[in-house]
């Protein structure tokens, strides 16, 4: 029963991507395919999935001080770890994504699951928390990534969709792209939540700075 | 080697812009642009924190990492290093230069988690750089940084006494601009 609450809650009511407007930065610079989107938010869901487990068993024993860098260890650990099986059994992705893979570290996504979620509750939940929440970041990627490569390239998962005839707008897939893909559904998400306020969470995400790792310090409302 | 060094200050200040092509960073970008000064503080602290930051992680990674064999380790090593360094610096500021410290100060916390030095040190890394190059890099890519955030939070001052559309308020208008931004640092392409 929780556990099926936890994936709802990851996937759709705390969707961390369209909801909290955690992660930002893997959000706008890994979506430029379908395919790039999902990769990431898989690699995501792994780090994610196994931190929250681990510092859950841990929580009693995590003195409540050294909390903090004590949770970075752990993901850093963990990353180190997917990082090196990708490189030895995926090397095709352990390419495309390259740099953003280290900096799933600094995801803030998996640090504040581990602060508000993993911390208090046992591991079994912790553990779906995770996946839910990594399942809703893949979700959101994967949207993402189809929208601006149907777009920018005419393809969805490299498939072709769009008729020769229709030309690409091939800026959509390029840096600037992301900002105005970003953009509109940000707006979109504004306009959903001014028709009906009640029905969706508010983005614990400090004003308008999209999150991120600094949600806990930049004004003080410190998600939970 | 002083052409080598210059071309690769350029490319990661103007071309290669950390928020702008790189996506990193961009928390502050979006969260502490709203006003010039603010922003003009932000930069100065990355630009202070980064060129540090890479300085001290090359060291780590040439003369612990890699005469270890450890090198695997990076991400861990990194990753702690910035944040007792950013930590240091702090207490160091508050100690012997209260009037930087004031300036400065508030935006240190916010720094440690900043992606963006993560990812100035792996890229350094990545892409082998000796001690100095790495901290022209750090130093270059920081001042790349302080651009982009002061002039998106001169045209946010300007943006908020227009009527924009209810829904692109906030976030959306601000998403858009970077957009804009971003396509006219595209323009840099040619510099190389």
């Amino acid at each position: 029963m929780k556990i099926f609450e936890r994936l709802y809650n990851g996937v759709v009511k705390e969707n961390p991507t369209f909801v909290l407007m955690l992660g930002m930065c893997p959000t706008l610079a890994v979506t430029t395919s379908a395919l790039n989107g999902m990769q990431m938010g898989l690699t995501t869901l792994a780090v994610l999935a196994a931190s929250n487990l681990i510092i859950s068993l841990f929580r009693s024993v995590i003195p409540n001080k050294v909390r903090i860098p004590s949770y970075i260890v752990i993901i850093a650990s963990l990353v180190t770890v997917v990082q090196l099986l990708l490189q030895a059994y995926l090397p095709s992705l352990y390419s495309a994504l390259g740099i953003y893979i280290p900096l799933i570290v600094v995801n803030c996504i998996i640090l504040g699951r581990a602060e508000a979620f993993a911390s208090k509750n046992p591991p079994l939940v912790s553990l779906f928390d995770g996946i839910g929440m990594g399942l809703g970041f893949t979700v959101a990627l994967t949207l993402i990534g189809m929208l601006r490569e149907l777009l920018g390239a005419g393809t969805v998962f490299g498939f072709n969709v769009l008729p020769q005839s229709v030309e690409p707008i091939s800026i959509i897939i390029m840096a600037p792209g992301a900002f105005f893909v970003l953009c509109w559904i940000n707006a979109a998400i504004n306009k959903i939540k001014k028709k009906n306020p009640k029905s969706h969470a508010t983005a614990k995400s400090c004003g308008d700075c999209a999150g991120c790792s600094m949600s806990g310090v930049c004004s003080g409302t410190k998600q939970d | 080697m002083f052409k080598d060094l210059l071309f690769i200050m350029l490319g990661s200040a103007l071309v290669n812009n950390v928020v702008l092509s790189q996506f990193l960073g961009l928390c502050p970008f979006l969260g502490v642009s709203k006003k010039t000064d603010t922003a003009i503080g932000m930069g100065s602290a990355v630009i202070f924190v980064i060129t540090i930051a890479s300085a001290i992680t090359s060291l780590v990674y040439t003369y612990i990492l890699v005469r270890f064999n450890l090198e695997f380790l990076n991400t861990i090593a990194f990753i702690l290093v910035i944040a007792a360094l950013v930590q240091f610096v702090e207490m160091f500021l508050k100690k012997f230069s209260p009037p930087l410290y004031n300036s400065l100060g508030v935006y240190l916390p916010l720094i440690t988690t900043n992606c963006a030095v993560l990812g100035v040190a792996l890229t350094n890394v990545q892409k082998e750089y000796d001690f100095i190059t790495s901290v022209a890099n750090g130093f270059a890519t920081s001042v790349g940084f302080t651009i982009a955030i002061i002039i998106l939070a001169g045209i946010r001052e300007r943006i908020d006494e227009k009527a924009v559309p209810e829904s692109f308020r906030g976030t959306p208008i601000t998403l858009a601009t970077a957009g804009l931004m971003a396509l006219a640092f595209f323009g840099f392409k040619g510099l190389l």
